[in-house]
Order: structure tokens, then sequence, then C-alpha cells
């Protein structure tokens, strides 16, 4: 086993790691990751590569890991890669917890937790060299993977929870959320929620905008009298949903079957369902969204193999097949310049525009520890977002 | 043969005609659907298209988690049929203290979602044999769904030996048959339907299963449900679920017909 | 004695199995009902509280959740009842052999199309422009959309064959003599049914709706895709088991006791025993 291997070497690698983390958070100070200091377990840094293992057992999301791209990998570095997709973010921690994985490609809702709870370990990004100027900026130093200025995640790609709408319903473009809160919506009963709990983030984006008194600043900051306001608000829209949905294929039919007319989507949700009449549109509040990235098992046994796939999947082409192949914006600008194709599709989902995505909110893990750097309140933590959540069905 | 008025009988057939419908409507969409040149089933059809069937048949995932699932179902269908007949005869043959509990042990892994039978026997492989040398592997899975087959044996087996008579055996003892003599010339052949029936249950139990498979299912292999959830999160090529559906369908024919005639002998002999 | 040992060769490999590896893994699990999690990292920390089980009273989603799902089940179990014992009735006494044949794998056959396939077949065919809209609008009927109704069709449709099958090999095993006894002695058919053919398939029925109660129980992927904002007890347990083991330990002992409490009234029936 990995871990025991690095126990010898530990003294070493945590001098190194003090040193790394100095470099690493004085570069990105600014981005607000790096700022925040939260009390996390210490696990080693692999520091340079060596051989490459037998094989490498990956837990991702469906479509991240194709013998397309994953083939050529084994037949350059012999590392035969096991995968393992999961449905949801707490199925993806769950697995990582188990140790049988050693990478993981983690969305912000899941990537604290991995953090916070030991199962990830940091990343030497020296070993990523493809890990460069071409990564998009605003994947680089997130909250939701970078914590003490140490990296734990190796960006993927990235899209926001747009609102779709059935334009033969919904004639005039929606410019607001408000068509899927309030309660005299027109569209009352064919509105489409998602499925968890870390959608209470999207009524939170809805509060910001329409209650400032709340004072939210950060939809995944919420101290329990802004946490219930926002469970009212899903209370309320409980009352005027179709259904939720958290599957890609419920989504789909629920917009081509007609139960549903509006709601929250992703882009490529929208192009799968091949209907010119789905139109969607990022509203004026912002929105939440997902951003995904590599992140590395702290029980590894394969680390070579681990560091060697986030580098090979981080290149230009390999990452734009992941994302193409997806459907998300890919986190190496560099694709988008390929060819025409790239580039249509890096257009189509917004890949390099940052001022798209600055109002993009993206997924994090809601902890005690006020994130939007408020100190005299203690904020809810996920699990009392999961309890809460569980009440907005009854 | 039950003798029932005309319009009893009228009667009955139209609740079998439509439960029949009831059953067979979403298996036709689902047959409808393997053609269906969209992406992800839909109503109507929006366009015939062979794609689908083209991609299924060059699909070399599709295979190998074909052959999982069978491995996985039969393995676990043996074990299961092995021990729920064992647990049936206890419960059916003797009475003791703590009947009941056992019946409630075996209903159990049913009972309780997947995903609690899934996690706890995880955290066994990974934190308790594996420690000590033991890698499960594959077999987990089939340990897992064994685990969850059972009752469907026990609760067929055990309602049939409810109803057979002990007298046939004890003359057959009488006649100087040995116990295993008396088991396979008397006994089985006695509840052999509802052996084959609990079976054949399992089988189908264990191929379906999602849940307890996504945890218990080694890196990098995949059942057939397991493929099949992987479709439906990446909707792209979901139609491709219809035709290996249809596809199963059409072969399960040989196995149920098969078992149908090797279930009848005993009642046509009435 | 000779009995006790006996019994304890036909037990011991079973119990071995379901007690040495399934209740031990389960006890291991569930025991961190009584434990803490620490909120940040969401890991289990051993230690004594009846916390978890206090807020399963206190959340009153928890308790319309258990609620609504005992309901489903047992409404999923009568509704396979209710279609099992005529449609056994009719294929083993009335039915010609081809017929029975024929239904015999027609009941079976949709065990195989695949549990996701089927639960995304239903969502097409209840969708608003779905199959069943379309079929039945002429009539003017319109179908339940996704709610607790369409819930329990589809897990009706999901279990039936566990209940039908078993209901179907009892009715086929009851000697033809006892009905032309019955009818001989001047019992119409509807009695020859109510007095002869229902008490003698009980324990089939009983087994089947084993099978269909426990099943729904524990379901929740069905209540996900047809249920549109239904929330069932496998929904709770399946959110919290990762992040928070103990609530999901203490929320697993609902069905536990439904199951205990079911086969409990089904012994003080007395079916079992009767036979």
């Amino acid at each position: 086993m990995k871990s025991r291997f690095f126990t010898g070497a530990a003294v070493v690698a945590v001098a190194a790691l003090a040193l790394t983390g100095c470099t690493a958070s004085a570069d990105e100070s600014d981005s607000g990751g790096g700022a925040l200091k939260i009390d996390v377990p210490d696990l080693p840094m692999h520091e340079k590569m060596g051989d490459f293992e037998d094989s490498l057992d990956i837990v991702a999301w469906s479509g991240f890991v194709e013998p397309a791209w994953s083939d050529d990998f084994t037949a350059e570095t012999g590392c035969t890669v096991n995968r393992r997709v999961a449905g949801t973010s707490d199925e993806m921690v769950q697995l990582m917890r188990t140790g049988d994985y050693d990478l993981v490609s983690a969305s912000g809702d899941a990537s604290l937790r991995l953090i916070a709870g030991g199962d990830v370990a940091p990343l030497n990004l020296d070993l990523v060299p493809n890990f460069g100027d071409d990564i998009v900026e605003g994947m680089k130093g997130q909250i939701y993977d970078t914590i003490n200025g140490k990296s734990y995640g190796v960006p993927i790609g990235r899209g926001a929870n747009i609102l779709q709408y059935n334009s033969e319903v919904v004639t005039e473009e929606p410019t607001s959320w408000s068509v899927a809160w309030e309660s005299d919506s027109p569209y009352a009963g064919q509105i489409i929620g998602y499925d968890a709990p870390i959608y209470i983030a999207d009524a939170a984006v809805y509060l910001m905008a329409h209650e400032p008194d709340l004072g939210i600043k950060n939809p995944y900051a919420l101290d329990k009298e802004q946490l219930a306001a926002a469970i009212d608000l899903l209370k309320q829209q409980n009352k005027i949903v179709s259904e939720y949905w958290a599957d890609p294929a419920a989504q789909i039919t629920s917009f081509v079957g007609g139960n549903s007319v509006i709601g929250t989507s992703w882009e490529v949700l929208r192009k799968l369902s091949e209907d010119e009449k789905f139109k969607s549109v990022l509203p004026e509040e912002g929105s939440t969204g997902w951003s995904d990235a590599w992140m590395l098992s702290g029980e590894s046994d394969s680390p070579n193999c681990a560091y060697a796939w986030m580098d090979y999947t981080s290149a230009p082409e390999v990452n734009g097949q992941i994302a193409m192949g997806f459907g998300m914006a890919p986190a190496n600008a560099a694709f988008c310049d390929l060819n025409d194709e790239a580039k249509a599709h890096c257009d189509y989902f917004n890949a390099t525009d940052e001022e798209y995505f600055k109002k993009v909110w993206f997924w994090t893990t809601p902890i005690e520890q006020c994130i939007d750097g408020r100190t005299d309140v203690q904020c809810t933590n996920f699990q009392e977002w999961t309890d809460a959540w569980l009440t907005v069905k009854g | 043969m039950l003798r029932l008025s005309r319009g009893a009988r009228i009667g009955l057939g139209t609740i079998v005609a439509v439960v029949l419908v009831f059953m067979y409507t979403p298996l036709l969409l689902v047959v409808l659907n393997s053609f269906n040149a969209a992406r992800i089933a839909s109503w109507p059809i929006r366009e015939f298209s062979l794609e689908w069937w083209g991609k299924a048949f060059a699909s070399e995932p599709i295979r190998a988690a074909l052959l999982n699932s069978v491995l996985v179902g039969l393995g676990a269908t043996a074990v299961a049929l092995l021990l729920g007949t064992l647990v049936a005869f206890a419960l059916q043959r003797y009475s003791f203290f703590g009947k009941q509990s056992v019946n409630l042990l075996v209903v159990l892994p049913i009972a309780l979602p997947g995903v609690v039978t899934g996690v706890a026997l995880n955290n066994t492989y990974n934190q308790l044999l594996e420690p000590i040398g033991i890698q499960v592997g594959y077999f987990g899975m089939i340990i897992a769904h064994a685990t969850f087959c059972i009752v469907m044996v026990f609760n067929n087996v055990f309602a049939r030996l409810r109803r057979l008579s002990p007298n046939v055996e004890e003359a057959s003892r009488d006649l100087g048959a040995t116990p295993w003599q008396t088991f396979r010339l008397i006994t089985f052949p006695q509840f052999r339907s509802a052996f084959i029936a609990g079976g054949i249950l399992a089988f189908a139990l264990s191929f379906d299963e999602v849940v307890v498979t996504i945890f218990t299912a080694p890196p990098g292999v995949d059942t057939l449900p397991l493929w099949m959830m992987n479709q439906m999160a990446r909707p792209n090529e979901a139609s491709m679920v219809n035709v290996v559906a249809t596809v199963v369908i059409l072969f399960s024919l040989l196995p149920v017909w098969a078992s149908q005639r090797l279930g009848r002998e005993i009642s046509d002999r009435d | 004695m000779k009995r006790r040992a006996h019994l304890a060769g036909l037990l011991a490999l079973p119990m071995f199995w379901l007690i040495g590896i399934y209740i031990f893994s389960l006890v291991m699990l569930l025991v961190t009902a009584f434990w803490t999690t620490d909120p940040f990292t969401s890991k289990v920390k051993p230690g004594f509280t009846l916390r978890n089980f206090e807020q399963l009273v206190a959340n009153p989603a928890y308790l319309s959740t258990a609620v609504r799902t005992l309901v489903i089940a047992l409404a999923v179990t009568v509704l396979c009842m209710l279609i099992s014992v005529p449609l056994g009735i009719f294929m083993a006494k009335i039915a010609k052999p081809w017929l029975r044949a024929l239904l015999a794998v027609a009941i079976t056959l949709p065990l195989w199309a695949g549990y996701l396939v089927k639960i995304l077949a239903m969502r097409v065919t209840f969708t608003d422009a779905g199959f069943f809209n379309w079929a039945l609008a002429p009539f003017g009927i319109t179908g339940p959309s996704f709610s607790i109704t369409t819930v329990v069709l589809t897990l009706t449709y999901l279990w039936l064959p566990y209940m039908a099958v078993p209901v179907y090999t009892a009715i086929r095993q009851l000697p033809a003599n006892l009905f032309d006894a019955s009818a001989d002695l001047g019992a119409g058919a509807w009695r020859t049914i109510r007095t002869i053919v229902l008490p003698l398939i009980k324990p089939a029925i009983i087994a089947g709706s084993i099978f269909t109660f426990s099943l729904s129980l524990g379901d929740y992927i069905a209540a996900k895709f047809v249920g549109g904002s239904t929330q069932m007890i496998g929904s709770i347990i399946a959110s919290n088991i990762n992040l928070n083991p103990p609530i999901a330990a203490a929320f697993a002992v609902v069905p536990i006791a439904f199951v205990v409490i079911y086969l409990l009234s089904v012994q003080r029936t007395g079916a079992l025993e009767r036979m």
C-alpha cells in the first residue's frame, strides 16, 4: 500500500510541503481560495515521478474516462485504466473512502469534503506540466479545490446551471429566475428543480438579488437565518414544481415529454434534447455551476500512474475530448484554438468567456466557517443543508 | 377444472387482458425506442433508425457487462438455491426458538435500501478483510447478490413445503429408501417447480440490481445495470439501453421457456 | 437430539452466511446510529448518543416520509395481490394448455427488461405527451403525471412477477378433484375460490407479498424517476449515508421495524400454520 510506503518519507514530505505551500499561496492569494485557512489533515505530497504501476483505478462522471483516450494512455504508460462511473457526488465520496480508487473527478460539492476528510492528498503541480498558462483563469486556485494555499485538484471542465425553457410555451425569453421561484409564476406546475441539497444554493443566489436585507454575500456561506430563508423559498417552489431531476435522462425526458417547460439545466442537456424549441439563458441574478477536478486519493497505490493521467488529460487535445464527450467547457483553453470544431464547442459552452463565468457561483461544500469572510457568525455546514433539504419535499 | 359461468370467465379474461396491456405497454415502448433516432427514449418515436442496433452490436463494453451480469447472476443464484432451500427445510420441518428471527433475517436484505447493504458489505470487505489479506474482488459482488437472493428461493420453496404431506416421505423411508433416495425421488420432485421459480426470480433480481452492485463491484467491472446507469447519466447514446433490453428479452425466452417445461411435469400429472 | 443435529446441519451454512457476513456487516454499520459525526469531515466518531433517533422524531419530514413509504409499499402489495389471484386462476384453471404456457412465459418476461430500462419506459409512458395520455386522450382520460400514484404503478409493474409467479405456481398445484368436489357439493365458482382456493394459496400470496412489500420499502430510484417530488425512506437513507452515516443508520431501523411488524402480523393471522 502506498500509504505505508509514504510514512517513511513523511518527515521529508512535510518539509517539502511547507515550502510549496508558501509559493502556491503567494501566487494565488488574490483568487480567494488561497486566502482561506481551514484545518485539514496533513497528507504527504508526491515528490517526484517514479516507475509506473500496473493499473489505475478511477471514479469518474460518465464520459470522463472513455476508451477513446484511455487506451492511448495505457499504451503510453502501461497503466491499465479501471473505471467506475458514479452517479452522484455522494457516491463519489463514498467510493473514494473505500480506498479502492486512486483518482476521482470531483465536483466542488464533493471536493472540500474529501480534502477535509483526509481522503485526498495535496498535489505537486510541478509533476503536471500540462497544468500551465492555458488553464482558464476561472479554474485556478478556487476555494473548492485549493485550501491553505495547497492545490488538491487538477481542473477538467466546468458548466453553469442555466435556466432552460420551452420557447413554444415560454414565448418571451425570461431575464430572471423569478419564473422558477415565485408562486405566481405563469408556469406553475411545469417547473423542474434540481434534486440535491446543493440546490439550496440556487435559492440563495435568487435571494441574494431579491432579498438584499438577508445579507447573503456568497450562496455557500449561509448562516442559520439565511438558510431558513432559502428553505422557505424552496418549499414555496416545491408547490409549483412538476418534478426534481438528478439524472440527466430524467431531465431530458421531462422537457421532451412536456411535463416541464422551464427550470434548471446544463447546456449539454439542452443540446441533447435535440430540439430547437428548447432555449436557455443565464438570468440576471447569475446562477450556480459546477467545476470538476481530478483529485488523488491519499491512499493511492498508483500515484505515478495517477499523476501521468492528470497530466495526460490536461493536454489540450485530451482535455477537449473529455469536454466534448461530456458536454462542458474545457479547462484547457488551448484546445479552443486547435480547429474549427473545437472552436465551435468552446463558443457553445462559453469556455473562455470569463465574464460569463463571473456570474456563476461554482458548487462548494458549505462548511461552518463562513467562506465569505464573516467571522461573527457560524455558517451552516453541508450536513445541515442535507437535513434541511429533506424537509423541502417533506 | 374450475367450473365458472360464462360471465365469470369473460370477467377473468378481461382482467388478464388488462394486466397484459399494463405489463407490455412499457416493454413495447422499449422495443420501439430501440429503433428511435433520438438519443433517448421518447414518445412519439421521432424517426426510425437502426443506428443504435449497429452501435450496440459493435460495443465491446456491452458484451463484457452482459457476461459479468450472467456470471454474477448464476453464481448468486446457485448460492441462493442451496441456502434458501436449506433454510426453508429447517423452518418448515422443525420448530425451534428463534424461528421468526431466522425468517426475518432472510427477508432483511431486500427490505433495506440497497445502499445500506452495499455500504455495509463494502465496509467489511475493505476495513476487515483487506487488511488481513483477503481480496474478495469479483466474489464480493456474488456474495452480496446471493445475500438478497436467498429470500426468493426460500419463500417459494417454503410455501410449497407447507403443502407437502410428510406421509409419502415416511412411506418411502419405511420401504427402505435411504434419506438421499427419499429426497431425490420423493421430496425434490414435489417442490421442484417452486425451486425453479425461486431460482428464476433470484437470477432476475440479481440481473437487475444497481445500487448494491455500485458498492461491491471491483473497480473497472461493470454489470449490465451499471452500464445502463452510466448511459442514462450521459444520455448521448442512451437509446442503446433499449436495444440491449430488447435483445435480453428475446434471449431470456429460451431459459424461461425451458424452465416452464421443467416445472410443468407434476401439475400436468394431476 | 438427532432432530437437533439435523436442524443444526440444515441451518449451519445459511446462518454462517447471513449472520457471519451480512448481519455482521450490517451491525458494524448500524451501530453508528449511536455514534456522532464530525460536522466538517463527515467522518464518524464512536460514542454514545440517542440524538440521531431523536432527530427522526423531531424532524417532521422523516415521519411523513416513513408513513408515505409504508402506504406506498402496502398499496403496491394489495395491487399485486388483486392482479395475481385472478391472473393465476385464469392461467391455471381456465386457459387452455397452449395459452397457459404462453401466459407463464408472458408474466416472467418483463423481469428481463432491466430495472432502469423499465423505469425509463414508465417515464416515457406517463409524461404529459407520453404514451398513456396519447392512447387515452380519445376517451378524455389524462394520466396521473409524476406523482405517488405513478410510483405505486411503477413499483407494481416492477415487482408483479415476484407475486404472480408463486401465486400461479400454487394454484396450478391444487388438485383438480378439489374443484370437482366443491362443485359437486353445489358451491358456485366464487364460493369455491373464496373458501377453497384462497385459503390454500394463502402461503404463496404471503410469500409474494413479502417480496412486493419489502422491495417497495427499500426502493427509491422509482420515486426519483417517476415520483415528481415524492420522497421515500430510501431517498433519505441514501442522501445521508455518506454525509451523516449515523442518521442513515438510525433511519434504516424504520424499514426493519416495518418488516418485523409485517412478518408478525402475517403470522398472527395464522395463515402459515393452518396449512
